[in-house]
């Protein structure tokens, strides 16, 4: 089976107008077990898969996800229990996966060790929120020899560099939606679509969109300009519920979790409107 | 030595935060090196310095400790005699400047203990600058009384809840304010922490510590001292005071680090003795963390030094050998603080008790007329709570009388 960065391009390069739906939730929040059932229901609907593996501080997060983080690790969540993770769904699934998590769990882990281990899980690049541009000489250097995704942050703010950025990219761009960390917003900034014009100006690969998409109008609304629509917060707050709830009732709120999923994946669609 | 264009010290330093900061910093490191060199900004920083902080501070031989340590003469570099009560206020009156100089009319700031967000929120008072100021709750619980001193001068106060809820988190969640406001805030970092340029703003403005040092010690001397001892948490007034005798090698330049509980118990903040090379708040450096990279909890008596990170060149420094870091527990702190009370009539802030008891340790190895100068960073009525719920607690504090 063909993994690695091409297969993240290929699930993004729009086909009939259509944008990916590429949903994030940490791995083993609230627990391994319903992070497997979550995941499960996900790798139906989603174009490419971010996980996250938890970290202690993690300076790009809102609460949403500073809670997934925190509950993931109190569950006993590690690197090593991530990649079992990882390796569960691929086991099943072919669908691109990305890994995300923060610079110094890869620094300590060693930037080719680390990256070695999850590629021999299945997983198929990165997103690492705090190794801009200027820091990610090496980590850059190891995935290329492994075909790995290098998936770069371009923000609002990025001016002159937003181009610069976007060259270095494999898999995809992520453009952040808004100044700020993530979670859910109302609006996006009224410079968004400017920016994805630019880097998509710039990138042979494909461009999406994340921070602050929680509705299926706002990835809708998204859908008209970028490749792809990334969404946190709302899927990591169903993994907050699921792990407060009742047993009973965990299975109600899976199903609502698929619901969600499926409004969102829908949305996607420019074609329906 | 500046750090080089990447803002690194050796290995150590650099920019690793999310990229909406990247711009922002690079903004920062051209204003400073502009607005730095401007004639204005440095009369208005020199007259806050003296008139309004009260420098220079003095250079205070210790004559009754240096009787009873009994070996190289003490000298206290007396930081706690300025406004606010410790060094923190050369750092923030620069930024505070700064900050106006470059047309921010709001500044943000994190605390551990309340030292830095009281002295952040004096200045933005004095300037006329807004001011918020994140802390950690367990924090805002164990210093109310800085809480309301901030809230007097016109700061508003953020609870952090997230997290162990200390220094680290106020850090994290002051960063992550700033990634959303940074287009018109302006963030006053506390110490020689954070991504470059920080480390190097913050120990531009605290230099005068060592530079006054310089002086005072070759008009009362006719010579640089033997040994320069100052704690570190962050490292802002140990890097203050070391800065201007890098070049000087006679000088022993002594770091010490919080061993809490003992370095081989878990509870410690000692990132040198204890840490390993990693990334927090933005800068590559020693830390403490699990193998995975997980940052794990720091430990002292002493809330300013309670942080499970070093500032970046300090980590340089230990590297290079050029300066050495040991650790100081709890307890030994806890004795040097009464014994300074006691023999000095100075009641010292509960992180200069860490930098003094090992100059209490290390001056008998020394000979007579040798010098050793300790950075009484700050002033210890901030602590005399703590410390007498300790020394009530069983604690005998006596341990060196």
């Amino acid at each position: 089976m063909e993994r690695g960065r091409i297969v993240v391009e290929n699930a993004l390069r729009k086909r009939n107008g259509r944008a990916g739906l590429i949903p994030f939730v940490v791995a083993g929040d609230p627990d391994v077990a319903q992070s497997l059932h979550m995941l499960r229901i996900l790798s139906e609907v989603a174009d490419v898969i971010e996980i996250g593996i938890p970290y202690s501080d993690p300076l790009a997060d809102g609460p949403a996800i500073q809670g997934g983080a925190a509950r993931a690790l109190a569950s006993g969540m590690n690197l090593a229990r991530a990649r079992d993770l990882i390796a569960q769904v691929r086991a099943y699934s072919s669908v691109p996966i990305i890994a995300f998590t923060y610079a110094n769990p890869v620094y300590k882990t060693g930037y080719r060790a680390f990256l070695e281990g999850i590629q021999s899980v299945g997983a198929d690049g990165v997103i690492i929120p705090d190794l801009p541009h200027e820091e990610s000489g090496e980590l850059r250097a190891e995935l290329a020899r492994l075909d790995l995704a290098y998936v770069p942050l371009v923000a609002l703010t990025s001016g002159e560099r937003a181009a610069r950025i976007a060259k270095t990219a494999t898999g995809f761009v992520y453009c952040v939606s808004t100044l700020g960390v993530t979670g859910e917003r109302k609006q996006f900034a009224a410079q968004l679509p400017a920016l994805v014009q630019e880097v998509k100006a710039a990138s042979t690969v494909p461009v999406a969109v994340g921070f602050g998409v929680s509705s299926p109008e706002q990835v809708a609304e998204l859908a008209q300009y970028a490749d792809g629509v990334i969404v946190g917060s709302a899927f990591v707050k169903y993994a907050g519920m699921i792990g407060a709830a009742n047993e009973s009732d965990k299975g109600r709120l899976l199903d609502q979790f698929r619901a969600f999923a499926n409004d969102l994946a829908r949305a996607t669609d420019k074609g329906e409107k | 030595m500046s750090p080089d264009q990447a803002g690194r010290y050796g290995d150590f330093g650099g920019r690793f935060v999310p990229e909406t900061l990247m711009s922002a910093l690079y903004q920062l490191e051209q204003d400073f090196a502009r607005v730095r060199n401007e004639s204005g900004f440095q009369a208005q920083l020199r007259e806050l310095l003296s008139e309004y902080a009260g420098r220079a501070t003095p250079l205070y031989e210790a004559k009754r400790l240096t009787q009873i340590a009994g070996g190289a003469k003490i000298y206290l570099k007396r930081e706690d005699l300025n406004h606010t009560g410790a060094h923190k206020i050369n750092n923030t009156i620069g930024q505070g400047l700064l900050a106006k100089w470059t047309g921010k009319r709001r500044v943000i700031a994190e605390t551990g203990a309340g030292q830095h967000g009281v002295a952040t929120a004096t200045v933005a008072a004095l300037l006329g600058l807004s001011c918020t100021v994140f802390m950690g709750e367990e924090d805002i619980r164990r210093q109310a009384l800085n809480v309301f001193r901030m809230e007097l001068l016109g700061a508003q106060v953020q609870a952090v809840v997230n997290g162990t809820g200390t220094l680290k988190d106020a850090t994290n969640e002051a960063l992550r304010h700033w990634v959303e406001h940074v287009n018109d805030t302006y963030y006053i970092v506390g110490s020689v922490v954070g991504p470059h340029p920080y480390p190097y703003i913050v120990r531009e403005f605290q230099r005068i510590i060592g530079e006054e040092t310089k002086v005072q010690i070759l008009e009362k001397e006719g010579r640089l001292p033997n040994a320069i001892v100052a704690a570190v948490g962050g490292g802002s007034n140990a890097m203050g005071i070391f800065y201007p005798f890098l070049e000087d090698e006679g000088v022993r330049l002594v770091g010490v680090e919080a061993a809490g509980e003992g370095i081989d118990t878990v509870r410690h903040a000692a990132s040198i003795a204890r840490g390993s090379k990693g990334i927090i708040h933005g800068a590559l450096t020693y830390l403490l963390q699990d193998q995975d990279g997980q940052i794990t909890p720091a430990h002292s008596i002493s809330a300013g030094l309670d942080y499970p990170g070093i500032g970046p060149e300090h980590a340089h420094l230990h590297a290079s050998g050029r300066a050495e870091y040991v650790p100081i527990t709890d307890q030994e702190a806890l004795d040097a603080f009464v014994a300074l009370s006691r023999d000095e009539g100075i009641i010292p802030a509960l992180e200069s008790a860490h930098a003094l008891a090992y100059a209490l340790k290390m001056a008998p190895t020394m000979a007579k007329d040798d010098i050793l100068v300790v950075n009484l960073s700050g002033r210890g009525d901030k602590d005399v709570d703590s410390v007498r719920a300790y020394l009530n607690q069983g604690g005998d504090g006596h341990g060196t009388r």
